[in-house]
């Protein structure tokens, strides 16, 4: 008998031949909640965003059209804010990157012989994400106000001129993007970099590699998938995201990104057809943004 | 939720997380290090470690700090240390911020059982059973991580706006469930994948029933994944704003108290509440990480 079971287990590790009956009772909820709830509103994007407005009708009412040029007037009213916002995602992602890679690899490669340190470092990686999102980003703005400790000094040594301002700047806005997404950027790092087997490494310098040619040639390919995943986990909600680039937090009226003006249209003007219009444009560039770039850094089976 | 669960699930569909083998093969082959080459690398890493963190965490020692100042309307310059707010939290404008807290806590108990359940049994099919659609279904599971959650939120209500459903708890719960889900089958998914399918053989060997195979053996292995996913599937919903602010109506929770107030300040109650929960997610991770490095040296002894 328990050799039956080992050979069964031998043959098909994970695949027990039970009625596939068993397998659609329990997909079935799971996947009908995610049509329902995701698939469709797509649709209702989709159609929503070609509706028309209702002749003599109200303000916020619609019916159903194929006004194409919806998608027209959105890019001519707001292609300022479709490129701010790929701008903005683009550069916090750089930014996140390059202050991710470093602290990764130290808790993923230096800090190997001390597990408790490297679970400890991880807890404080993750730990922005125990603390409200806004609140976060609120704080930041305090710190960095005109009339705050760090700015007033910065004005005193003359490395600010007297009348800069910091809040309500892009630079204000990169800035927040890139310190909320930095735990999405350094968790993947971290994956990544845990598994590299420091034996290549060695390799390369025993064939006369200068340090920086293995980290070029060796490290750096050898934490790709971690580049990826970082980049794209770090690179979409930062595209969508409205809240940093939000006059209330660190923005100002000049640094709307997309998502500002989709809930403006959304949520204040109740020009829906406009805000879908401006949803579909958002997920159709970053689907072929993400598209062509997990194909050209060869990672398609990360997918 | 552990560094490593939150990391995987971070992860998500982008990066298959069987790292248990490959990181203790890495680990072994630490060797000599070659730092005493770089010179610059020993001291240097470890330093731009140290001020990352401080950099990571000066937000949030900024909101708690803030949680003790003695404050009147707005919480912006410090007046003087207090434990008031602390012990009358929800005495500020008639318990709005304590009502808000109140409603976030029920959205994420509900649609985190409801998610866990559905993600739960979506996992389990996905890694034991074989189907012709597993590509789609994939597809599906993972679209939802990689859209910006302002076009979830937008495509939701365009279709609750449709259908004619007004927007308030009902609809934020349906709205969280739906972006959870994915997240719980990544988790599970994991964990599932991990299972010794002989456990199962012996407990049919034993002629246990069917489910009393699942509710005695199946079950209590997958526990600790199902409890990371619900963890999870809780602080995302507890956090998540973009998609809330689109399909809320006039029901407030906290994030959204946080948005709203942010124009005229924020009262120092609401940085009492984002702290406690803080603290106490702290000690849950923590906790877990304590009591996993306990399991792991009692194991290893026991072997």
């Amino acid at each position: 008998m328990a050799f039956a079971a080992f050979a069964t287990a031998e043959a098909q590790p994970q695949a027990p031949r039970k009625s596939s009956r068993i397998a659609l009772f329990l997909l079935l909820p799971g996947i009908l909640y995610l049509v329902l709830f995701f698939l469709t509103p797509l649709v209702s994007l989709l159609l929503t965003s070609l509706q028309a407005p209702l002749e003599y009708g109200d303000i916020g009412q619609y019916q159903y059209a194929f006004n194409w040029q919806n998608y027209v007037d959105v890019m001519t009213a707001y292609w300022p804010h479709i490129l701010r916002s790929f701008g903005y995602a683009l550069a916090a992602t750089v930014f996140a990157l390059l202050f991710s890679y470093p602290l990764a690899y130290f808790i993923g490669v230096k800090a190997r012989r001390w597990p408790l340190l490297q679970s400890l470092m991880l807890v404080l990686v993750i730990a922005p994400f125990f603390i409200s999102f806004l609140l976060r980003t609120l704080a930041w703005k305090q710190i960095l106000s005109d009339e705050s400790f760090v700015i007033t000094s910065l004005k005193a040594l003359s490395l600010l001129g007297p009348d800069a301002h910091f809040t309500g700047t892009p630079f204000a806005v990169i800035f927040g993007l890139t310190y909320n997404f930095i735990p999405f950027m350094t968790l993947p790092l971290y994956t990544a970099l845990e598994r590299l087997d420091l034996r290549y490494l060695e390799a390369g310098s025993d064939l006369y590699a200068n340090p920086f040619t293995v980290f070029r040639k060796i490290t750096v390919p050898l934490s790709m998938p971690g580049i990826v995943a970082g980049t794209l986990l770090t690179f979409i909600p930062a595209a969508g995201d409205y809240v940093n680039a939000s006059r209330d937090f660190l923005g100002g009226p000049d640094t709307q990104m997309m998502g500002n003006v989709i809930e403006a249209n959304f949520l204040v003007l109740l020009n829906y057809p406009a805000a879908a219009a401006l949803s579909i444009i958002l997920m159709a560039a970053i689907l072929v943004l993400v598209g062509v770039y997990v194909k050209r850094s060869g990672t398609e089976d990360l997918l | 939720m552990s560094g490593e669960v939150q990391a995987a699930a971070v992860l998500g569909g982008l990066a298959e997380s069987e790292q248990s083998e490959l990181s203790a093969r890495g680990r072994r082959s630490n060797g000599p290090t070659r730092q005493g080459r770089i010179g610059l690398g020993s001291w240097l890493l470890p330093t731009y470690t140290i001020l990352a963190f401080v950099f990571l965490l000066i937000p949030i020692v900024y909101t708690f700090v803030f949680s003790f100042n003695d404050s009147v309307k707005s919480n912006i310059a410090w007046r003087g240390f207090t434990f008031d707010k602390w012990l009358n939290v929800c005495n500020v404008e008639g318990g709005a911020v304590c009502e808000a807290f109140a409603n976030s806590v029920i959205i994420g108990v509900v649609a985190t059982i409801i998610a866990t359940t559905l993600g739960t049994m979506i996992a389990i099919a996905l890694v034991r059973y074989r189907f012709r659609a597993r590509s789609v279904i994939s597809l599906l599971l993972f679209l939802p991580m990689a859209t910006p959650e302002v076009v979830l939120g937008a495509g939701l209500a365009a279709q609750f706006l449709a259908v004619g459903v007004p927007k308030d708890m009902t609809t934020i719960i349906l709205a969280h469930t739906m972006f959870c889900i994915s997240f719980v089958v990544v988790t599970v998914k994991a964990r599932v994948a991990s299972l010794d399918p002989a456990l199962e053989e012996a407990g049919r060997d034993l002629y246990g029933s069917p489910a009393q195979v699942f509710w005695r053996v199946t079950f209590p292995l997958l526990t600790p994944g199902i409890v990371a996913a619900a963890l999870l599937s809780f602080a995302l919903s507890f956090d998540d704003f973009i998609i809330t602010n689109f399909n809320s109506g006039s029901v407030s929770t906290f994030p959204k108290y946080v948005y709203i107030s942010a124009s005229r300040g924020i009262p120092a109650e609401a940085n009492v509440i984002a702290s406690a929960v803080f603290l106490f997610a702290l000690v849950l991770v923590i906790g877990a990480q304590v009591s996993r490095a306990a399991r792991a040296k009692r194991l290893a002894k026991l072997g």
